[in-house]
């Protein structure tokens, strides 16, 4: 560990670090570079994104070069790699919820927060983004906040969801 | 007619938990494995048992035990594939959700029959609340001493470790799901060596799916020969079938392999019939991967016989009038449907997710996209369709790893099977973009 690790300009909390370290160990040695997906998640978490800074921490954290946390972070679809809102909704747009009458909600719920895919409403509630098939098929159509599922969505449902996360 | 190998318990109040789990007979498996068995008798009775690989390959799981390499000194890996991403298919969310233990058990009886000491469960990131479920019943196994240091006063050691994906279908893929566990991009490795020779680490590794791993007590409690009589002929067992679509009843059911894809549609017990009012158009039998039927072959082969729900029944007629069990993934479709419009979403999936390696499926997948897109939105031209199927031919077989071939069958398949629908949406463009339209030309719905 370097010294400018005791003084980045992102870093986790007491709680995550200790969670971080034992993620680390996790792994055999010299292999802790695997814990970098896990790490990446445990930085979301704690700052809503995955920013430049976390990502130059983590790399730190592991000792490796920043451009191998850049890679992964920008192969996988679950780090924000830029800003996003207080609820980021991951909506699936894939046959099997499209069948349940997935675009069509999802054109309802655009309306309702007035925008589009990959854009967050302008008083920062809301961020929203397509992704591919969550694994909830037989309860489409279905849509991701954090770790929970919103599944079996008509019109009126997610106009509910949205009314009690706006409170 | 319906063994329950997997989900007797499932609906037990707190079975999620390792005191009602355990009151349910759990980890009797383990406890029998790891104090009266060896390793190879263990790796015996599967081999006996004719598993074959539930993530959607089908190849047998103990013919890819026996596979592994074992040279001294070197770490041995078991890895679970829980990557579960296959559009259509949800079974291992189901399973590990509700039966956290009967993973974590046939980890610790596959793990001692394959002599790996560390073994991780690599469940997709977007499944963080199931990994939550997972560790809990980790760390219960692990207090009464079913994992960690001696598990049952027998020596033998066993670290599990649950890591959660980043969000990329590729990493189903095993070698993929290697590279991403060890932190990389999921990238597929060329092939071989394979991972039972050099996988995690280059260590000799396997890698099985959730569920696959999740039969393995009862074979230990039951023998494989029992497990072998359930099915028919090399589709041995039961099956997660994960139903969706225009069905009354969509799902997880286990059924036992050789039920009439009929009877899996119209039976109470399971799909319960097309919705109200509608009539079977078309069938997606195995995840979105696999050839698409329309309803009079997905019901029938083509000497009059039914068709049954096994590896062998599904494929009869190769890709010219059959398709294959996959994962399991049984997407139902019903003449309300737009066979162009479903294509071309399946196309955007697969160029959403290819790992961009090989040229064939970077630049194929894409293609096709653009392709159906244009058809789809009444932009289509005459050649397009014939475009369609070189692109897709010309992808299939030419890359590192199979989604290449995931990605060119869907297209294939119901260009073979509903060209007319497509032709229709060329010819027709006004008609065919108005809101709500689909081809009611001649097709055979059921």
């Amino acid at each position: 560990m370097t010294t400018e690790l005791n003084n980045p300009a992102v870093q986790f909390t007491p709680d995550r670090l200790t969670r971080a370290k034992e993620i680390i160990d996790w792994y055999p040695e010299g292999r802790q570079k695997s814990a970098l997906l896990p790490l990446l998640h445990l930085l979301q978490e704690q700052e809503g994104w995955t920013s430049p800074e976390g990502m130059d921490y983590v790399a730190r954290m592991l000792d490796i070069q920043p451009i191998e946390v850049y890679e992964v972070a920008s192969f996988y679809t679950m780090y924000h790699l830029n800003p996003v809102g207080k609820h980021v909704i991951e909506y699936c747009r894939t046959g099997p919820c499209c069948l349940m009458g997935g675009e069509e909600v999802y054109t309802h719920l655009k309306q309702r927060l007035g925008v589009d895919t990959g854009q967050t409403t302008v008083d920062g509630q809301f961020t929203l983004k397509e992704v591919e098939c969550l694994a909830a098929c037989g309860m489409g159509p279905v849509f991701q906040i954090r770790e929970k599922y919103y599944m079996h969505l008509t019109n009126e449902k997610v106009d509910e969801i949205i009314d009690e996360l706006s409170k | 007619m319906a063994t329950k190998i997997l989900t007797q318990y499932i609906d037990v109040p707190g079975i999620e938990t390792f005191d009602v789990y355990r009151k349910q007979g759990g980890y009797t498996a383990v406890e029998k494995a790891i104090k009266t068995m060896t390793p190879e008798a263990i790796v015996e009775e599967v081999k006996k048992a004719g598993v074959r690989g539930r993530g959607g390959a089908g190849f047998p799981m103990g013919m890819k035990w026996s596979f592994l390499a074992k040279p001294e000194g070197v770490p041995r890996y078991l890895v679970c594939n829980a990557d579960e991403s296959e559009p259509g298919t949800f079974k291992d969310h189901y399973l590990m959700k509700n039966l956290p233990h009967l993973l974590i058990e046939g980890m610790i009886i596959s793990s001692f029959a394959l002599g790996a000491n560390k073994s991780f469960i690599y469940v997709r990131g977007e499944l963080m609340y199931v990994i939550r479920i997972l560790e809990k019943a980790i760390a219960e196994a692990k207090a009464k001493g079913f994992l960690g240091k001696n598990i049952l006063g027998s020596g033998y050691d066993l670290e599990l470790i649950v890591q959660p994906g980043g969000g990329a279908y590729i990493c189903g893929e095993e070698t993929a799901l290697l590279e991403s566990l060890e932190g990389k991009r999921g990238n597929p490795r060329n092939k071989p060596p394979f991972p039972a020779v050099k996988g995690l680490y280059q260590c000799p590794t396997v890698v099985n799916n959730v569920e696959s791993l999740a039969t393995t007590s009862w074979i230990v409690n039951n023998g494989g020969d029992a497990y072998a009589a359930i099915g028919i002929g090399r589709s041995t067992g039961t099956k997660l079938i994960s139903a969706s679509g225009h069905i009354n009843k969509p799902g997880v059911y286990e059924i036992d392999l050789g039920v009439p894809v009929e009877d899996f549609i119209y039976a109470d017990e399971w799909c319960g019939g097309i919705r109200p009012g509608h009539k079977f158009k078309a069938l997606v039998a195995g995840g979105s991967s696999v050839p698409i039927l329309p309803a009079n072959l997905a019901l029938t082969l083509e000497n009059g016989d039914k068709r049954l729900m096994t590896y062998e029944s599904l494929s009869e007629g190769g890709f010219k009038t059959g398709t294959m069990l996959g994962s399991g993934g049984f997407i139902v479709f019903d003449e309300t449907s737009c066979i162009v419009r479903n294509t071309w979403n399946f196309s955007r999936f697969y160029h959403h997710e290819s790992c961009g390696q090989c040229s064939p499926c970077r630049e194929g997948t894409g293609w096709m996209e653009k392709v159906l897109h244009r058809i789809e939105y009444g932009h289509g031209h005459q050649q397009d369709i014939d475009l369609l199927v070189d692109v897709a031919s010309k992808i299939e077989g030419n890359t590192i790893c199979p989604l290449g071939d995931a990605a060119a069958w869907p297209v294939a398949s119901a260009i073979r099977h509903f060209r007319d629908e497509f032709q229709w949406h060329i010819d027709n463009p006004i008609e065919a973009t108005q809101p709500g339209a689909v081809y009611r030309g001649e097709m055979a719905l059921v």
